[in-house]
């Protein structure tokens, strides 16, 4: 086991260390939330009575969207330069190699959102740093990651990657997204922990069955 | 002829025959609906519609699994031409429901938890027909979609839950349909009889759209021989 | 020396191997056989399946019928040992464009869990010559030196076997005639060294032994001693219908 973790860590260094060079996927999803954020406020023109309503909804279409940004972007770095198959001929496990890649996704995707809350919450008059829902936002981003990063592996190997990845994902994660909205939105009205149990335990389930699931999927979608 | 050929042709004439003693049933046998009027009979076509759906997606799931494990085309076959009926069944079990919402609930759609997860589960497979078709050929194209196979069917239960959960939270008016559990036995023996039919209507084109898969396999082995004897 | 879970008495040892995609087959009941301390070039036409069999070799593709031993190992049974003694240079540099030479090698060596890596990266670079420039950017880098650099990330590992797809493509002279170098570099021995190449000079220079790929199999196999050029491009036209 000290084998797999060794290679995750690599995987991950190697990741952040890439990014922090360029700031590539961070600085795209980072955009990309924002914009959105801005959009749908000209879009829905949302008095202060509907801003609690809508907001949590504004918020999750904006990670979701910006996420599958980000998704395709790692793997593109991956691909286009043949590093993926560089990866393969390494004699780790294929498990260890999804789970490194999902994490630095993961790792990406939750400092572009920390970011960009401190935004939304100036955009839409909200204090949205309750701890409820930033745990939200750690276990949506783990299920969201976790799917993420086994079908942006396929969709990258097809043609029009791009609009393979939201047509494969989206459906997908409905789950977490319902979960991920309804939670929040209790969080930023004050709401208690045990309002939000059961969503939190919808997440944390699906979490479970995402990873268990696309580690084992990986190796199938990896060989040629 | 060969034996599968007598089978494909005799489940072809008995779905026909099975189909014409449910239309004769569901038009002029069973009686009308008192509440809800004559547009109730549509509800024999789309609960069947949207059971056989189910049972293509299951069919999948079963291919899917059969794939990764075995490696063998005829199991990726039977994934695949299943999710072109399961497909074709939903689209239709979802014009049916539209159709039939608009006079009794007096809107085109409402996000009832069936509904949406209907509506989830039919982008999922759409999703994989354009996997199939933006994937490279042959087995790699094979083993995505049979990832996709597996996944989304373990997903559409998680889906209906939440979507379950979500509406309970919002107790808006919901129009949904009314529990059709005291169903008069008429209408129940007229669904049962549509259900079988739609079931073998589902087998029946699934064996044909197999067939025919098959022959488009052969043509292509013969296409690829042809193109290196040149 | 080199663990093995069966006879190793030959560095690759391939029998019956077919591959297919869908209904195409591009290798089709090849044969192939490699002792350990050969340099063996594989010439063919383009669509031969050259890119293929190094695919399967390497492990990245998974045969659709036969067997395939490197180093001893089974392809199918343990790929991973497979993987810790081959190593794969392509058309493409495998390395991470905004990393540093020694970022990428380094990177390597962890995937790999090598001990004693920062030595071990020294000693790499000194002998590809890329010691100055371990610190660079890799997109920064020449073409000729960032593949060196990859060939430097494909012998990180010390393995007894190499396998070399193209690689003279954006080789300049003097890295050239570092492949030799590296061949013989192989702290276990001299390195078994399978190439594919359509271009017929460097791929004579550097073997001992010579075949040709054509139709998905081994055509033609000749110590490279007992050919010489002239024979060796009238058997080529006779095996694969093009003239060299």
């Amino acid at each position: 086991m000290t084998g797999f973790w060794a290679t995750v860590s690599a995987l991950v260094w190697k990741d952040i260390r890439a990014e922090l060079r360029t700031k590539d996927v961070v600085i795209s999803v980072l955009t990309f939330a924002l914009l959105s954020l801005v959009i749908f406020n000209f879009a829905l023109r949302p008095s202060p009575q509907v801003i609690p309503i809508v907001a949590p909804g504004v918020l999750w279409v904006a990670f979701t969207f910006a996420g599958v940004l980000g998704l395709t972007r790692t793997f593109v770095l991956e691909k286009d330069r043949g590093n993926l198959e560089g990866l393969l001929l390494t004699p780790t496990s294929r498990e260890a190699i999804y789970v490194g890649k999902m994490l630095g996704s993961l790792v990406f995707m939750l400092v572009a959102e920390v970011v960009v809350l401190p935004l939304f919450a100036v955009l839409f008059n909200l204090s949205p740093f309750r701890p409820g829902l930033l745990l939200v936002m750690l276990l949506t981003t783990i299920g969201f990651t976790a799917v993420g990063t086994l079908f942006s592996a396929i969709a990258i190997n097809t043609r029009s990657r791009e609009i393979m990845l939201p047509m494969l994902l989206l459906p997908l994660v409905v789950p977490v997204i319902i979960a991920a909205v309804v939670a929040s939105g209790t969080a930023l009205e004050g709401g208690s922990w045990s309002e939000m149990a059961k969503w939190l335990q919808l997440i944390a389930v699906f979490d479970v069955l995402a990873l268990v699931f696309s580690a084992f999927a990986f190796e199938q979608v990896l060989q040629e | 002829m060969s034996t599968n050929t007598m089978v494909r042709n005799g489940l072809l004439v008995l779905s026909g025959a099975m189909m014409l003693l449910s239309l004769y049933l569901i038009f002029r046998w069973v009686p009308t609906e008192k509440n809800l009027g004559v547009s109730q009979r549509i509800f024999y076509f789309h609960v069947p519609l949207a059971w056989a759906g189910f049972l293509a997606f299951f069919f999948v799931m079963v291919g899917s699994v059969g794939y990764l494990w075995k490696r063998t085309d005829g199991w990726d076959h039977m994934a695949y031409s299943a999710v072109e009926i399961g497909v074709l069944f939903t689209t239709l079990m979802l014009i049916t429901g539209i159709l039939w919402a608009k006079p009794v609930w007096e809107v085109w759609w409402t996000w009832d938890p069936r509904l949406t997860t209907s509506l989830i589960l039919w982008l999922i497979y759409v999703a994989y027909l354009m996997l199939r078709a933006y994937s490279p050929r042959g087995e790699q194209g094979a083993r995505y979609a049979a990832v996709l196979g597996i996944a989304g069917f373990f997903d559409v239960p998680i889906v209906y839950l939440s979507i379950h959960w979500w509406r309970t939270v919002h107790p808006e008016a919901v129009v949904g349909p009314a529990a059709t559990s005291n169903l008069y036995s008429a209408m129940f023996i007229t669904l049962m009889i549509s259900v079988v039919t739609f079931t073998l209507l589902f087998i029946c084109l699934l064996l044909e759209r197999l067939s025919l898969r098959r022959s488009e396999h052969e043509l292509e082995a013969a296409r690829d021989l042809v193109e290196t004897l040149r | 020396m080199v663990e093995a879970d069966g006879n190793a008495s030959l560095a690759i040892a391939v029998r019956g191997l077919t591959k297919t995609y869908g209904a195409q087959v591009i290798l089709r009941d090849l044969d192939l056989r490699v002792a350990w301390g050969d340099f063996l070039t594989v010439f063919g036409p383009n669509g031969a399946g050259k890119t293929t069999l190094m695919k399967v070799l390497a492990t990245l593709s998974r045969p659709t019928k036969g067997e395939v031993r490197v180093a001893g190992f089974d392809l199918s049974k343990n790929p991973a040992a497979i993987r810790r003694n081959i190593g794969v240079v392509t058309h493409q540099p495998l390395l991470y464009g905004d990393l540093t030479a020694f970022e990428n090698l380094s990177f390597q060596g962890r995937m790999f869990g090598l001990e004693q890596l920062e030595e071990r990266i020294e000693r790499t670079a000194g002998l590809m010559g890329i010691g100055r420039y371990l610190g660079h950017k890799v997109d920064t880098l020449s073409h000729g030196m960032q593949k060196r650099v990859s060939l430097a990330r494909a012998i990180l590992h010390d393995p007894p076997v190499l396998l070399l797809d193209e690689p003279e493509t954006g080789l300049d002279q003097e890295a050239l005639s570092m492949l030799a170098e590296v061949v013989v570099s192989g702290e276990r021995g001299r390195r078994t060294v399978l190439m594919v190449t359509h271009s017929l000079e460097r791929g004579l220079a550097l073997s001992n032994r010579v075949a040709i790929l054509t139709g998905g199999k081994i055509a033609y196999q000749e110590e490279r001693a007992l050919v010489d050029e002239a024979g060796f491009k009238v058997a080529y036209s006779r095996f694969t219908g093009v003239t060299l």
